[in-house]
């Protein structure tokens, strides 16, 4: 088998600057979990169908088990947990509060799901958009009523604050 | 009449580490030195092991390799008839079988290994359906390839054929069904002669998984110790399969004396572990003039897979569920499960039940049709009352009022204006809609006597930050455990909810609560928390340290604190004992099948295409009597997660068996529902306390899963005029059936 160089790739994770070395094909999910240690991201498939690994790169949110680490060099990475600050984000406030975590497996893939939905829509969006934003997120246990509720919820704080 | 906690719909008490992506499920645990485990399973459905050729090119020096000859132990998956190997010797009966194991701390190399070890296997013919199984060509287990048969007779049906108005016949057959937790199976073991045996992770069961570890590894019980660790979803999926795995990795972990973690990939997971059993149920429907049921002879079986699992078990639920919540007075249900040599199907939410009452549900609209009778209304005929017998001579005692819960299901779905309005319009449109109900019930807590010979303990003891420890064996997997377990201990005690604390499942910490399985967590162990920590609260009042009302949660707190400081420790159990009146017989296979039952009407409308013969759940409502509801947003979370995989199980999910193997094993292939696939699914409960049950609960966590089946196949029915009697209805399904109509 022929040897493959590692790489020195850099990208920023949460605010934070970082370089690692890596096999250039490595997944960016291996790299975060088991570089950087950042387990919110979670395998459910390896192959781009559930979403349990979702980030958002350079405010999109992409399957981070398609994406080769040598793709990532100078982006911006968010994970789970880069979401929360001081205070839970309006979104993990309301999945909390709408039982929208049952498991908790689906659940980061889904909280950075619905922050690019609220992202792309700045108004209320609309159920359609809500079950078309989280098509790429499976769960299991929730059927989604409670995730699409939270959203909702999420959105009228918005409303709410910004009045 | 909510209590201070029971009836709120308080915050899931992990909650914020889930939305946060700080929970720890096993596959997040890393440990020094820890190596990657892998398993070689077999390519083939049944056959002999002639030899293990280890392929060139490999550094197999470097890794540690596990077969048959080096168990220490009894090779088997301690369980019910321990007929299951941890790894096959000599013979192999299903493909994906676990035959070789290795170690090593390059996942990479590990791989090329795992794909280089050979397996000599001379293959012998193999048995893939119920009727193979039963014609005994081969025998594959034991005499007759039957793990389990039942007979339930009450009355005389031989005897009744000759007063029927009417005879309807037919057979009904449901598929396997993947779990499909989102997090796959994992485990992490380690091994040290001082301490022996430690394993975390993915778990509905962790005493299972320490019974099969002592059996495999010969090691007394204090050195075994099984955690918990966080669960992304069971389903039952993790409930009898975590003990394989455990096994695997407990074995590398001993040879190497390194920790080993074994995490499935999503094919292995989807190939290797087990799925609900497929079935084929024949009914044989007597009624009356009036539309009053006067026989029926049901005939039950399911297809087991190569080993014995949980079979008997779930034979045992689907075959007390077959005859549904009517009343008949003559009936016969004779069941069985059989080998073949699929991978073993296990425990799936439901556990026969949805098999069961899918065939029921479609036969009980068949009838009705053959009497030109509105289905519910043949329904409303005979819906057992209180006071009557269920086909296994269970008198209802609770008050329900089965015709009442259909009317509320019926006036909510809207159900007679839609069945007229889609009549008229149907026969002009090429998108036809139908509705279609079901009604049902499901067991709380194990069958028969299970729950008396389990006779599960609860603890509960005082922290010395005077908190209350709740110390139970039952698993949160996201059904609500920690939260539901919290209310209850914080509403009897009342006390604040932050002064209640859940232990992690950790078998040398909680006494065996029994499993996590069969809708007993907050009926049956959740009673039990309630008199653990009552238990607490008494000893405080005898010392005097706490007066008997009226104290605030910090003078609870003190107390306890003031209790260790002169005792040392304050602890309670509880052991489970029956309800008074509840008793079954083993033998005869009668009696009280199960303390109580959650009933159930769901309603399903669909649309159908019928030109690219795509089918559309488009409402759904969902009416269920469960006694009291102790949080009622997780309580409407389960049904509507229920009602999705019923869903799947009705429409989606079709598990592709080739030569034995799984073809379809990913979830590019195997179709779940996804946000875009549902409908509204409209939760709605009847509250009836139930007297034995922590705040007058029962069991919710399987009935969901059901109903959907039969009411959206009903629904199909009222759409198109035909009857489909096998799910899942893929569109290549329906096409056959509509075109076989129009041949």
């Amino acid at each position: 088998m022929p040897e493959t160089a590692k790489l020195a790739v850099s990208f920023q994770v949460n605010g934070q600057p970082h370089t690692v070395e890596a096999y250039p094909m490595a997944r960016l999910l291996d790299v975060l979990r088991r570089d950087l240690r950042l387990t919110g991201a979670k395998e459910g498939c390896g192959e781009g169908e559930c979403g349990a690994c979702a980030v958002l790169i350079d405010d999109e949110l992409v399957n981070s088990c398609l994406v080769p680490v040598a793709q990532v060099e100078g982006c911006k990475i968010t994970t789970i947990e880069g979401i929360a600050g001081e205070t839970l984000h309006a979104v993990q406030e309301a999945f909390i509060e709408c039982g929208a975590a049952q498991c908790g497996i689906c659940t980061p893939g889904m909280v950075l799901a619905a922050v690019a939905l609220l992202e792309r829509h700045s108004a209320q969006p609309t159920e359609d958009d809500i079950r078309s934003g989280l098509a790429g997120n499976l769960c299991r246990c929730t059927g989604y009523m409670r995730i699409f509720e939270a959203i909702l919820q999420a959105c009228e704080k918005r409303a709410g604050a910004d009045a | 009449m909510s209590g201070r906690f029971i009836g709120k719909s308080i915050a899931r008490k992990e909650g914020r580490q889930k939305v946060t992506g700080r929970a720890v499920y096993v596959d997040d645990m890393e440990m020094p030195g820890m190596l990657r485990g892998a398993t070689v399973r077999s390519p083939v459905a049944r056959g002999r092991l002639r030899d293990i050729r280890l392929g060139n090119g490999i550094p197999w020096d470097e890794f540690t390799i596990v077969t048959a000859k080096d168990i220490p132990g009894k090779n088997c998956i301690a369980l019910i008839l321990d007929d299951q190997p941890c790894l096959a010797d000599q013979t192999v009966n299903h493909v994906e079988e676990p035959v070789v194991l290795l170690a090593h701390e390059d996942p990479y190399l590990l791989e090329e290994a795992r794909r280089a070890v050979e397996l000599d296997i001379e293959p012998l013919p193999p048995v893939f359906t119920i009727d193979e199984s039963l014609a005994q060509k081969q025998v594959i287990m034991g005499e007759d390839n039957v793990f389990k048969a039942f007979l339930v007779e009450s009355g005389d049906v031989e005897a009744a054929w000759n007063r029927a108005h009417l005879i309807v016949e037919s057979e009904y057959e449901t598929a396997s069904q993947e779990q499909l937790y989102i997090e796959p199976q994992g485990m992490i073991a380690s091994f040290d002669s001082e301490q022996g045996l430690t394993v975390w992770g993915s778990m509905q069961c962790p005493f299972y998984v320490h019974r099969a570890l002592m059996t495999l590894l010969a090691l007394p019980v204090n050195n075994v110790r099984v955690i918990q660790t966080e669960t992304g979803g069971g389903f039952g999926g993790k409930e009898e399969y975590p003990s394989m795995i455990a096994g695997h990795a407990a074995l590398l972990a001993w040879k190497s004396g390194k920790p080993v973690k074994i995490v499935y990939d999503r094919m292995e997971d989807m190939a290797a572990t087990t799925k609900r059993h497929p079935s084929r149920t024949r009914h044989r429907t007597a009624v009356t003039r009036d539309g009053k049921l006067l026989a029926m002879d049901i005939e039950f079986i399911v297809d087991g897979g190569a080993y014995a699992t949980l079979s008997s078990v779930v034979l045992s639920r689907g075959t007390i569920h077959a005859a549904g919540p009517y009343f008949c007075p003559n009936v016969r249900i004779r069941s069985k499960a059989v080998a073949t040599n699929f991978p073993p199907h296990g425990a799936f939410r439901g556990f026969g039940a949805p098999q069961s009452i899918f065939a029921l549900e479609r036969q009980m609209d068949q009838v009705a049709k053959a009497l030109d009778m509105a289905p519910e209304e043949f329904r409303r005929r005979n819906f057992v009352r209180e006071g009557e017998t269920l086909a296994v001579g269970q008198i209802v005692r609770e008050k329900i009022d089965l015709p009442a819960l259909m009317d509320r299901a019926l006036e909510l779905s809207d159900y007679h204006a839609k069945r007229q309005r889609f009549a008229e319009e149907n026969p002009r449109r090429q998108v036809k809609r139908g509705i279609g109900l079901a009604s049902f019930l499901h067991g709380g807590g194990f069958t028969g006597s299970g729950e008396r010979y389990m006779a599960s303990v609860v603890g509960a003891e005082a922290t010395p930050e005077g908190q209350v420890r709740v110390l139970a064996a039952s698993t949160e997997m996201g059904q609500g455990t920690n939260t539901v377990f919290t209310q209850i201990a914080a509403e009897a005690l009342e006390v604040d909810y932050d002064l209640i604390e859940i232990a992690q499942p950790d078998t040398s910490i909680v006494p065996n609560s029994g499993p996590t399985v069969a809708s007993r967590t907050c009926m049956v162990v959740g009673k039990l928390v309630e008199a653990a920590v009552l238990g607490i609260r008494q000893q405080l009042v005898t010392t005097g340290l706490l007066p008997l009302r009226g104290y605030t949660s910090e003078q609870f707190r003190t107390a306890c604190r003031e209790y260790i400081q002169r005792h040392s420790a304050l602890k309670a159990t509880s052991e489970y004992s029956a309800p008074p009146n509840v008793y079954w017989d083993d033998e005869k296979y009668k009696g009280d099948a199960y303390g109580a039952y959650a009933w159930a009407v769901y309603v399903a409308e669909v649309s159908v295409d019928t030109t690219t013969y795509e089918i559309r759940v488009d409402d759904f409502v969902a009416v269920q009597e469960v006694g009291r509801v102790i949080n009622p947003v997780l309580a409407t979370g389960q049904i509507e997660g229920g009602v999705a995989q019923g869903v799947g199980f009705a429409l989606y999910e079709n598990v592709v068996w080739r030569e034995g193997r799984m073809v379809n094993s990913q979830m590019t292939n195997y179709i779940m529902p996804t946000s875009a696939d549902l409908p509204r699914i409209r939760v709605f409960f009847e509250e009836v306390p139930y007297a034995h049950g922590p705040g007058g609960a029962k069991g919710i966590g399987e009935l969901p899963i059901d109903g959907p089946a039969p009411a959206i196949v009903n629904a199909i029915e009222n759409a198109v005029g035909v009857s489909i009697k096998r799910i899942p209805v893929t569109p290549e399904a329906l096409m056959e059936a509509l075109e076989n109509v129009h041949a």
